[in-house]
């Protein structure tokens, strides 16, 4: 199929689609709809908390979706092994730069069931394969909740939330006096100032960050964020992992591993996943799960460059000729490029090239090339 | 090629003592120090680029990848959250956010509370934090005229000597939060401009220390 003519997402969607088949992810497709009620109860869960909702015929508040995973776990069963989905849906949500409605193109996939540490590796995997089908220049980002939630057992919630923040931001200055106020334990306080400067590859970052969890609550996570990285050793993908503790997701929600990438030429995030069992409990399942979302919409303007032409060729024709002829000349132009047909000179489409149909035959007037 | 550093500076005379700071950091620009009216400037061998912007835009600029490095205010960062780095408090510009009102003011708890301001989200999440009800009036500027005309109660804006305050007999009642200028980056060029960024950051550290 030639692709020259697709958007970057379109191309980044057939090509994810083609990946995700690969590796037996199912093709999952939903409703435009569902119920308010769901995004009330996880509020927090969603990217933005608005929703735009209108009542049904029979009476129920509806929502237009504003997120997928959502939807994929309420329709979860326990017990049926372990389910992968992968999904291309549209979500309307607000934009966080316009603060208006926007319609987003999401792909992404999930991983449902009895999680274990392939699972773990081959969902990693596929994200850090995703954002290479998107762009040549990569970067994965991993992290693990649970390391920062059990250095924050005990901090009350708030200041909890205003610790995670401050190390999303990696916001070191304001991260010590937010602990200080909040009572953190010294030793726990520069715990966390050093996590927020510990970011690289792997390799690099890892032994010392075993180093600094020995003997802390945080230990047995640590093995897991170790485990799943571990075994893109000797990979192709493992130049293009880092650990970076500013990746930072609700804690309610997420409880392992988490992560986000990034491409080279688009100023934010493209992808977006995590462990969410915490999601899975709080929506009564008792499988785990994690997936990742990768936002289309954030591809438009990726290796952005200028198209100096809007088409090819501009076939001028006139009354004499027959829409058969026409039909012959456009075939034969079409076969080096895109062509446009029109009885008189176009002016507002740019043209490479400006041809005359003259009996059978087409002739080249202007070349703009 | 070396990596080209996109740097938004505030205008006005923050920016001036910022650029001082990047230059001494390793990142000269001898271009920009000419006396002309451009707002671009560039030096290929430090590898930088900077552009004056306003200071209420440069969160902007970074947030969406134009610049890859700024300078804002805590309050522009407070006001409109915008999903970037904050990887240094420079320690300069320093003031606070403070809630003023006339003197003698008394707040009647009975009453909504009416608060004039140009930073809505700073002043809601100060009085939501404690369960106040307040009305919020959102102006552009001449904060401190509200609260003398009737138009609020109490204004919450930005306190650095206090001098317009005390002009217009207002008074400080309390703060809501210091202020300073902070080193802002943009998160993806976090990723692909590390080193160069981890390089200014030390130098901007340093200086800050000393």
């Amino acid at each position: 199929m030639n692709t020259t003519q697709l958007k970057n997402d379109e191309k980044a969607v057939f090509a994810l689609r083609e990946l995700y088949g690969r590796y037996g992810y199912i093709p999952y497709k939903m409703s435009k709809f569902e119920e308010y009620d769901l995004y009330v109860r996880n509020k927090d869960f969603l990217i933005s908390d608005s929703v735009i909702t209108f009542t049904d015929t029979n009476g129920k508040l509806m929502a237009l979706k504003p997120d997928v995973t959502l939807s994929i776990v309420k329709n979860s069963r326990d017990g049926e092994g372990v389910q992968k989905l992968y999904y291309h849906e549209n979500v309307y949500r607000v934009s966080g730069s316009t603060h208006t409605f926007k319609e987003i193109v999401q792909a992404g996939l999930e991983c449902i069931g009895e999680i274990d540490d392939y699972c773990v590796y081959e969902v990693l995997m596929l994200a850090a394969e995703s954002l290479r089908r998107i762009a040549d220049t990569c970067v994965l980002d991993i992290s693990h909740m649970g390391i920062l939630s059990a250095l924050l057992e005990g901090v009350p919630a708030t200041a909890a939330q205003q610790i995670l923040r401050c190390v999303g931001d990696k916001n070191v200055h304001e991260l010590a006096s937010v602990c200080d106020t909040a009572e953190v334990a010294p030793a726990t306080r520069d715990l966390l100032v050093q996590l927020v400067g510990l970011c690289g590859k792997p390799v690099a970052v890892l032994p010392r960050l075993g180093e600094l969890l020995q003997n802390t609550a945080a230990a047995g996570a640590y093995e897991e964020l170790c485990t799943a990285v571990c075994a893109f050793d000797g990979t192709a993908l493992s130049d293009m992992l880092r650990i970076d503790f500013s990746v930072v997701s609700d804690a309610r929600y997420y409880s392992g591993i988490v992560f986000k990438g990034f491409v080279d030429g688009v100023p934010e995030s493209v992808l977006s996943g995590g462990r969410y069992d915490h999601l899975m409990r709080k929506m009564h399942r008792r499988s785990d799960a994690i997936g990742f979302a990768v936002y289309l919409d954030r591809l438009e303007r990726l290796g952005d460059s200028d198209r100096p032409f809007d088409v090819d060729a501009v076939l001028l024709y006139g009354d004499k000729d027959t829409p058969a002829t026409v039909a012959r000349a456009v075939q034969a132009l079409s076969q080096t490029g895109s062509v446009t047909a029109c009885r008189t000179r176009p002016e507002k489409v740019a043209f490479r090239q400006l041809w005359q149909l003259n009996g059978e035959e087409a002739q080249l007037i202007e070349d703009h090339a | 090629m070396k990596t080209m550093l996109n740097i938004a500076l505030p205008k006005g005379r923050l920016g001036e003592k910022v650029l001082a700071r990047f230059e001494k950091a390793g990142f000269p620009c001898p271009a920009i120090h000419e006396t002309n009216r451009k707002l671009i400037f560039e030096n290929p061998e430090a590898g930088v680029r900077y552009f004056w912007v306003k200071p209420s835009d440069v969160a902007i600029y970074v947030e969406r990848g134009a610049a890859d490095i700024g300078v804002a205010g805590k309050d522009i960062l407070l006001e409109y959250r915008p999903d970037v780095y904050e990887l240094l408090d420079l320690k300069l510009g320093i003031c606070r956010m403070a809630v003023a009102a006339p003197k003698g003011f008394r707040d009647d708890p009975r009453r909504t509370l009416r608060v004039a301001t140009k930073f809505a989200r700073i002043a809601g999440d100060h009085y939501a934090a404690r369960g106040r009800d307040i009305d919020i009036i959102h102006l552009n500027g001449s904060i401190e005229i509200a609260p003398i005309l009737g138009l609020s109660d109490v204004i919450v804006d930005i306190v650095e000597t206090g001098t317009t305050l005390k002009e217009n007999d207002l008074e400080v009642v309390e703060t809501v939060v210091p202020i300073s200028a902070r080193l802002i980056a943009n998160k993806a060029a976090g990723k692909f401009k590390a080193e160069a960024i981890d390089a200014l950051v030390r130098g901007m550290a340093q200086q800050t220390e000393d």
